[in-house]
């Protein structure tokens, strides 16, 4: 298993900059998620590892090996594509012992290698079968079968869940993190839902128009998102995001609505950076830092209550504040009775700062 | 420079040379059609006319006969042959595509078989006593009815594909609105299979227009004969082409099809054979 | 797949009639007179055209007489002739130079490959007897560019349409047909998902090894699709007419050329045409089963 760098990595089509100047490590054995929305570069710099893309500028190494112009096969890395890409004219042995069977390993050595594999896997009573008499959840596993047999020095997934239904996902998740804890494989996995990366990545690494957002283990990500971007799109439901002006000699902060007031001025001092007198800010905070009071409370910002959300396991409180629509977050499966007023206190230590480049501050 | 960017000029290169070659030959014999039209000396060969000229055309334009074919006689053969073709083969396909109609695929299949086998020279000996029992030879009907009847089979193929490709649920909403059959097919779903219709109708006017052996099998007065043939009254009573003429309106002849191939490429990028794929 | 009928199978056959009703007049009827006709002395003028008589198997006999069938201007002599041109011209000119093609401009995109589909197109769109006469200029011994350039490169001047008359329609019809097998690979080219390739590439497959165990059993089916389905039309073209007229001295008769003679022209012997038609039908009717059988077999397959 090997490690991945890039230096400085840029790729373009046409006028459209895809990596835009990226620059990331990736550690032996290291599980790497690429998160972002589509257009992000996810899948480009996947693609770049793979060879499938030659990169215009910039350094990309695989265990040391300066592997920017290699084509694919010079590589050895394995790829699972999100179609599974199982050729219909082969069996599923033939699929699977393919990597094997280009580099000349004999028929015999290849039957017994890929027999290994799918028993671990789990599908070793379906080799002589066509992949068109597989089932989804069936299908993706031998397509990682295929990726394991070649034991190439990292493996590279493209949204490979994304053609399951939902509840094989959610079985077919804790098993690709399995695998990747037995063998211990480099692994690069795009994938643009949030919860599968925080699930299953050791570090996620958080993209949006070619560039990276943050770095950082799941936990860092959600707990101290560096960005608004990022503040967004970790977490369900999202972060709380407020905008409007600081008033920091007042220690206030004014929504956008020109209206709604609030009181921060502890917020403020925490910072060793405070904004600038009227900078356009954003204010964060996650739904489960949110305390609800049913009178005024200090620190507490008045709200107008929308609508309670039993979820069964927890439940969502919606609160208007002058132009938003606040998420509360309680651990109880009792809705609460609330009144129409209601008084919320963000949780100080948890509460973000947002600069008008979109920045934390600190 | 390293291995990689070399690699990639370097098949750049081949492409380029292997258009050329190919383009070269594809190109080489379409050549004369663009220079002979336009000089008064024109040969065989060619050549760049020391002195561009319309005059060709200016002739060719006074020789009624040969203008009347390619005006009138050729547009409404393939006019009535696209209209026919067009409206017979979307209402097929439609048909088969809406329908349970048992043996569907197998009737399509059959369809090609015999299209297949009742083809070209083979099928024009009982076709033409079939016309002439019929007393329509000589007449335009005649000539539509017969390539119409030997277009159809490949253009309700096409057209079936298309059709099963666009999704019932506009039309089961126009049904459960409670329009009638036909008029939901009038407002609903003729105009989603409008551009297969459009594809259908260009390529059966296409053939139409190029026809030969069914107008000279046919066909007998000088009035009622398409372009094709007409093409052949530039020949001299010795057999000689008369080159100038001839060119000239070779040219006319093509143009209307070069100005639908372009449209068609342009609007559509000629991929109506999806449907052999399958 | 299940398929929701939106029309009862009633309605469904009133859109079917107008193209029954047509292909039961020019498909079926056609077939089964020709039949008929085959086994009289029918002509167009004459004695024999209003009344014509039984000869029973007689126009088959002077068809395949085999004393002299083999002569210029006879049947088998045509038969032969096309068998040459069908092979050089289906197997290897259209669908070899279509698949060429096809192969050449996989997964390119731009200029070239537009000029080049541009050019391929037009060959099979003008009109034939534009094209044909076009060849005619092409080829001509004195004038043809095609000479021009053979003389400049040093390779002499033959007279193409007089001592090369089968290899010039064999080109032309290459020429004139390779647009349908190249788009009919490119379209199957398509269909392969990217990812197969890229999946056999990162496996680490060299282009020999992608084409053998992706690409050619991919397309096996295509290109046998497509090698009937030419094989059909160029057996039954007629175009090489116009530039050949047959000849000279009957060495270009194709079948359909020599059927044409017979019931078209001269004494217009509809009789023996219609044997001909005959056996050009059943010909086509062997090679037509063929290929629904290989479409019948992929359908089970996939």
């Amino acid at each position: 298993m090997s490690q991945i760098t890039f230096d400085h990595v840029v790729k373009r089509f046409g006028s459209v900059v895809a990596v835009n100047d990226v620059s990331l490590t990736i550690g032996e054995g290291e599980f790497v998620a690429l998160l972002g929305p589509s257009g992000c570069g996810k899948t480009t710099t996947l693609r770049l590892i793979a060879g499938l893309e030659i990169a215009d500028s910039g350094r990309i190494t695989i265990g040391g090996r300066d592997v920017t112009y290699l084509p694919p096969a010079a590589r050895d890395v394995a790829m699972v594509f999100q179609d599974y890409a199982l050729y219909p004219h082969m069996t599923i042995l033939e699929n699977i012992g393919y990597p094997l069977k280009v580099r000349g390993v004999n028929k015999r050595e290849r039957a017994q290698r890929v027999t290994e594999v799918a028993r671990e896997l789990q599908i070793a009573d379906l080799l002589e079968r066509r992949p068109s008499q597989l089932s989804g959840g069936q299908q993706q596993r031998a397509s990682v079968a295929r990726a394991v047999v070649h034991q190439a020095v990292a493996f590279l997934f493209d949204e490979p869940l994304s053609n399951l239904d939902a509840q094989l996902r959610l079985e077919a998740r804790a098993f690709l993190k399995h695998l990747q804890n037995e063998l211990g494989a480099t692994s690069v996995y795009v994938t643009h839902d949030q919860a599968e990366a925080m699930a299953l990545a050791d570090r996620i690494v958080v993209m949006r128009l070619g560039k990276i957002m943050q770095i950082g283990a799941p936990l860092d990500v959600y707990r101290n998102p560096a960005n608004t971007f990022v503040a967004s799109f970790i977490g369900s439901p999202p972060m709380n995001l407020l905008g409007g002006k600081a008033l920091v000699n007042q220690g206030q902060f004014v929504a956008e609505d020109g209206e709604t007031v609030i009181d921060v001025r502890r917020v403020y001092e925490r910072l060793s950076r405070p904004p600038q007198e009227n900078e356009s800010i954003t204010l964060g905070i996650r739904p489960e830092h949110i305390t609800i009071h049913t009178e005024p409370h200090p620190f507490a910002i008045p709200g107008q209550l929308y609508v309670v959300q039993p979820m069964g396991g927890e439940t969502l409180v919606n609160v208007r504040v002058g132009p938003k629509l606040l998420t509360v977050r309680l651990f109880q499966d009792e809705p609460p009775s609330l009144p129409d007023r209601v008084w919320l206190e963000p949780a100080l230590e948890w509460s973000f700062v947002y600069g008008a480049d979109g920045n934390r501050l600190q | 420079m390293n291995r990689y960017q070399l690699r990639k000029a370097v098949s750049r290169g081949l492409l380029l040379v292997f258009s050329i070659i190919i383009g070269a030959f594809f190109a080489l014999p379409l050549l004369w059609l663009l220079t002979a039209p336009f000089s008064t000396q024109a040969n065989l060969s060619v050549t760049i006319p020391e002195q561009f000229s319309l005059a060709n055309f200016k002739t060719v334009f006074n020789n009624r006969f040969a203008i009347r074919a390619l005006a009138v006689n050729n547009m409404i053969i393939g006019g009535g042959v696209m209209i026919l073709v067009a409206s017979i083969a979307t209402l097929a396909s439609y048909g088969l595509s809406r329908t349970r109609v048992p043996g569907r695929n197998v009737l399509v299949y059959v369809l090609i078989l015999f299209s297949s086998v009742v083809s070209g020279t083979a099928a024009m000996v009982p076709l033409f006593l079939l016309i002439f029992n019929l007393g329509l030879i000589d007449t335009y009907l005649g000539v539509i009815l017969v390539i119409t009847g030997g277009l159809l089979p490949s253009a309700i193929f096409i057209m079936r594909d298309f059709v099963d490709s666009i999704p019932r649920s506009y039309e089961e909403a126009a049904l459960v609105a409670g329009a009638s059959s036909f008029r939901m097919f009038r407002d609903v779903a003729f105009p989603l299979v409008r551009p297969g219709v459009m594809v259908v109708a260009i390529w059966a006017f296409v053939n139409a227009w190029g026809a030969f052996l069914i107008p000279s099998v046919l066909l007998r007065s000088p009035e009622h004969m398409p372009a094709s043939i007409a093409f052949y009254s530039f020949y001299t009573e010795a057999g000689t082409p008369n080159i100038t003429l001839l060119s000239a309106y070779a040219f006319l002849y093509t143009i209307p099809v070069l100005l639908l191939y372009l449209i068609v490429n342009w609007r559509f990028g000629f991929r109506f054979f999806g449907g052999i794929k399958s | 797949m299940e398929r929701r009928a939106i029309f009862s199978a009633k309605v469904g056959l009133l859109f079917l009639l107008p193209a029954l009703i047509f292909v039961a007049v020019f498909l079926l009827y056609p077939f089964v007179r020709v039949f008929v006709l085959s086994f009289t002395n029918q002509t167009l003028l004459g004695a024999t055209a209003p009344n014509p008589d039984w000869v029973g198997l007689d126009n088959y006999k002077r068809l395949f007489d085999l004393d002299r069938w083999m002569r210029r201007g006879e049947f088998g002599s045509a038969l032969m002739i096309t068998a040459r041109f069908v092979a050089g011209s289906a197997l290897i000119g259209q669908v070899g130079l279509g698949l060429l093609i096809a192969w050449a401009f996989y997964r390119k995109k731009g200029f070239l490959r537009e000029a080049v589909y541009t050019l391929v197109i037009l060959a099979w769109i003008i009109p034939e007897t534009v094209v044909a006469f076009t060849w005619v200029a092409y080829l001509d011994w004195e004038f043809g560019t095609l000479n021009t350039i053979l003389d400049a490169v040093g390779l002499g001047r033959p007279d193409w349409l007089f001592d090369y008359p089968l290899e010039s329609i064999i080109l032309f019809n290459s020429w004139r047909g390779a647009a349908f097998s190249m788009l009919l690979f490119s379209s199957a080219l398509e269909t392969i998902p990217p990812s197969y390739i890229e999946t056999a590439e990162v496996a680490g497959a060299n282009a020999w090894q992608k084409f053998r165990d992706i690409f050619f059993p991919l397309l096996r089916g295509h290109i046998l699709t497509d090698l009937i389905l030419i094989t059909l039309w160029t057996f039954n073209v007629f175009t090489p007419y116009l530039l050949t007229g047959g000849g000279p001295t009957r060495r270009t008769e194709l079948v359909s050329i020599y059927t044409y003679r017979t019931a078209f022209q001269g004494t217009h012997e509809f009789g023996k045409g219609g044997a001909i038609a005959v056996v050009m039908m059943l010909i086509n009717f062997a090679l037509a089963i063929i290929y629904l059988l290989m479409i019948r077999r992929r359908r089970v397959e996939a």
